[in-house]
């Protein structure tokens, strides 16, 4: 196996007597990016605070960098960029004396040289000197991107970055990531975009506390089983009423025009449909299940639980 | 260990801060201002026509002159006479009349005889600035009365010593608080108040606004964030301080007896004690309400139990010894005895150990509180 970035086993944080993250275990090697997806509330954000010292896990041990993540904190700190959820950077300096106030806490040489050129990188050389606060939201994300890889960190930590930034600046960000990533920068990043999720080398899906799968995202939906057929026409609509609340149904989704419906018996499904189909004239063809199904489908069987 | 260019950074950052923080700014200012005008000029007024009684022993040419004298002054409204001490104190405890003053029997013959006499002047100094006035024209008085009244052969009395005098005699406050004595006071209330409530707020905001999880997810020690939290405000304290000198001296004329330099350092000592108050309230404090209450909680006992409002040595026991915990207690006895005594360092030593004393413990017990996680 390559040799680990973050290798944490047991990993668990409860808030006041409920359990937020069950024993959670994440190993990321050296170089690759890891998305880290789950519904709102899933513990996401606490896991990553965990493993940046933001926050002390009641249970679990391991390593980031080689480094004991439970004892090591402040040394790990120093090579890791993290990128919290909630913008937080400093609204009343301007996004020069930002970057500057990084590369000092991180202790960098050449201040003002790599300020200038994570400003140039940025594009923001001509607003250098407006407040951070007055940036748009998208803005505030790309600023705090940049200024959490100033001191060039070895693992990067990014919650939820792109939440708010335009198609374009998106890509680039990606860009960015995989150039950063060949160079041996390791990341893990936490997204609701599905698009992102299958960007990334691999996927570490939780729900409401406990991993509910990893692996790549073709590994991920094929342990979901499930399968998806499309019903497009006029009234696909129609038929999704009818399917509602059948126990052979785990999701249904309309997307335009088209209705997909996915389940984990294909063979039943198919039976199920194909009759409201041909009443209401429509086609019928099974199509790949999407990530977006699977994730749907792991929240709701983590619900029943 | 400490990283220098950390330090320096966490400062420039704070002190950015607090340059585009206008309504702190306006406040800094206008803090020792405001506090020194208003304590000046309420204490500098300068009454007149204060309630006296007078207990006339020697009913002569002279001390009825001296009488119509002190009415001319403006300073005295002669009530009336009296005729025991007994009499006099209970006036003056009621406080119907400020003054008593007894011209003793025979002072007239004493004066001729070159005994120099005295006339007593019983004040009551509770309210010491508004007496001290009417005190301070004594010698102006006596000196009208003397070029007025010992003319021809009784002119060479004054040519020797005073014929006669005023001894006043202080009551209810011998220790006489007067605008002098607020001035230390005043330095002390406006350090507190703006070093205490700033620093309180200082990790309070910055938890407030969300910035403190990217604060903490960086590599800065607590020490260094805490340097840098009250650098800034280290540099305040001492403008503060310097604006309530300046004003005092050329608004109020008074002046710095003592050594600059003991007077500097009690004030670093000083300041830096109530940031690091301030600072260990805002590590404890969930939020800027809270903060706020907490350094009001600090206030009060400084207010009440230092020596500010009522003389230390006057309070019960119990009362000093709370007192003694404060460090308002010993930053003021240094700075009356600086600024008012002329004091040296030698003098006030043992103050200036109970200050670092104080700096050293709450740095410790900050250290120990300052939470380096969310949790
Ligand atoms: N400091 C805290 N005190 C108490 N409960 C907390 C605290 N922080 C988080 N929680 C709870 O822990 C759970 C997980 O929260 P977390 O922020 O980790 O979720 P998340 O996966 O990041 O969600 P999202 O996608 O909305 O960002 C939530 O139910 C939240 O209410
Ligand atoms: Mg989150």
């Amino acid at each position: 196996m390559d040799e680990a970035a973050i290798d944490v086993r047991g990993l668990s944080k409860s808030f006041g007597g409920r359990t937020v993250v069950n024993s959670i275990d994440i190993r990321v090697p050296k170089g690759r990016i890891f998305g880290f997806l789950g519904p709102n509330g899933s513990g996401k954000t606490t896991t990553i605070r965990m493993l940046c010292g933001l926050l002390t896990p009641d249970g679990g041990e391991g390593t980031c960098l080689g480094m004991d993540f439970r004892t090591q904190a402040e040394k790990i700190k120093e090579k890791v960029g993290y990128m919290t959820q909630k913008f937080s950077f400093w609204e009343d300096l301007t996004i020069r004396e930002n970057l500057e106030f990084v590369a000092n806490v991180f202790c960098m040489n050449r201040v003002s040289e790599r300020v200038e050129k994570a400003l140039k990188g940025l594009g923001l050389e001509s607003r250098a000197d407006q407040l951070a606060g007055a940036l748009s939201g998208g803005w505030k994300q790309r600023l705090a991107l940049a200024a959490c890889i100033l001191h060039e960190p070895e693992i990067l930590l990014l919650d939820e970055p792109t939440a708010g930034v335009d198609p374009k600046a998106r890509r680039e960000f990606w860009d960015e990531l995989y150039r950063l990533s060949e160079a041996g920068l390791t990341v893990l990043v936490s997204t609701h975009y599905m698009d992102e999720a299958e960007r990334c080398h691999e996927i570490v899906y939780i729900a409401y506390g406990d991993l509910m799968a990893k692996g790549s995202v073709e590994e991920v939906i094929a342990k979901t089983k499930l399968k998806t057929f499309r019903v497009g026409g006029k009234n696909a609509a129609k038929v999704r009423e009818a399917l509602e609340g059948n126990p052979a149904v785990a999701t249904t989704a309309l997307f335009g025009e088209d209705l997909h419906v996915s389940g984990t018996d294909g063979e039943a499904l198919k039976r199920l449909i194909a009759p409201q189909a041909s009443e209401n004239g429509l086609s019928l063809d099974e199509v790949p299940t999407s990530l977006e199904d699977a994730f749907i489908y792991y929240m709701n069987r983590a619900k029943e639980n | 260990m400490f990283s220098r260019q950390r330090i320096k950074g966490l400062i420039k950052k704070e002190f950015i801060q607090l340059k585009r923080d206008r309504p702190t700014l306006v406040m800094i200012v206008m803090i020792p201002v405001v506090q020194l005008l208003l304590f000046g000029y309420a204490v500098n007024t300068d009454p007149k026509y204060l309630p006296a009684s007078v207990i006339l022993r020697d009913d002569t040419f002279l001390t009825r002159s001296i009488v119509s004298a002190l009415e001319r002054s403006e300073y005295f409204r002669i009530a009336g006479a009296v005729f025991s001490d007994n009499a006099g104190d209970a006036r003056l405890r009621s406080g119907k009349d400020m003054f008593v003053i007894t011209f003793p029997d025979g002072f007239t013959a004493d004066v001729v005889r070159g005994k120099a006499p005295s006339v007593l002047i019983e004040a009551d100094a509770s309210d010491p600035t508004s007496v001290s006035g009417a005190l301070g024209a004594l010698q102006g008085i006596a000196e009208s009365v003397i070029a007025k009244e010992l003319k021809g052969p009784l002119a060479d009395l004054a040519a020797v010593r005073p014929p006669f005098s005023f001894t006043v005699q202080k009551k209810y406050n011998p220790e006489g608080f007067t605008r002098y004595n607020i001035v230390p006071g005043l330095i002390g209330m406006v350090l507190i108040f703006t070093g205490v409530m700033m620093t309180a707020m200082a990790l309070t905001r910055e938890r407030e606004r969300g910035t403190m999880e990217n604060l903490l997810s960086m590599p800065a020690r607590p020490f260094e964030i805490m340097v840098g939290k009250i650098c800034p405000f280290i540099f305040i304290g001492f403008f503060q301080s310097g604006v309530i000198l300046f004003l005092a001296r050329f608004l109020f004329g008074i002046p710095v007896l003592g050594s600059g330099g003991v007077l500097a350092a009690a004030l670093l000592l000083f300041i830096t004690c109530n940031l690091l108050l301030g600072y260990l309230i805002s590590t404890a404090a969930k939020n800027q309400t809270q903060a706020l209450q907490m350094s009001i909680f600090v206030l009060l006992p400084s207010l009440m139990l230092t020596g500010f409002m009522f003389p230390f040595y006057g309070m019960p026991e119990w009362a000093q010894y709370l007192g003694s915990c404060i460090p308002l207690t010993y930053f003021l006895r240094i700075v009356r005895a600086v600024m008012l005594k002329g004091a040296g360092f030698a003098d006030v030593a043992p103050n200036f150990w109970s200050l670092t004393a104080f700096v050293a413990i709450i740095t410790l017990i900050t250290m120990k509180a300052y939470k380096k996680t969310l949790d």
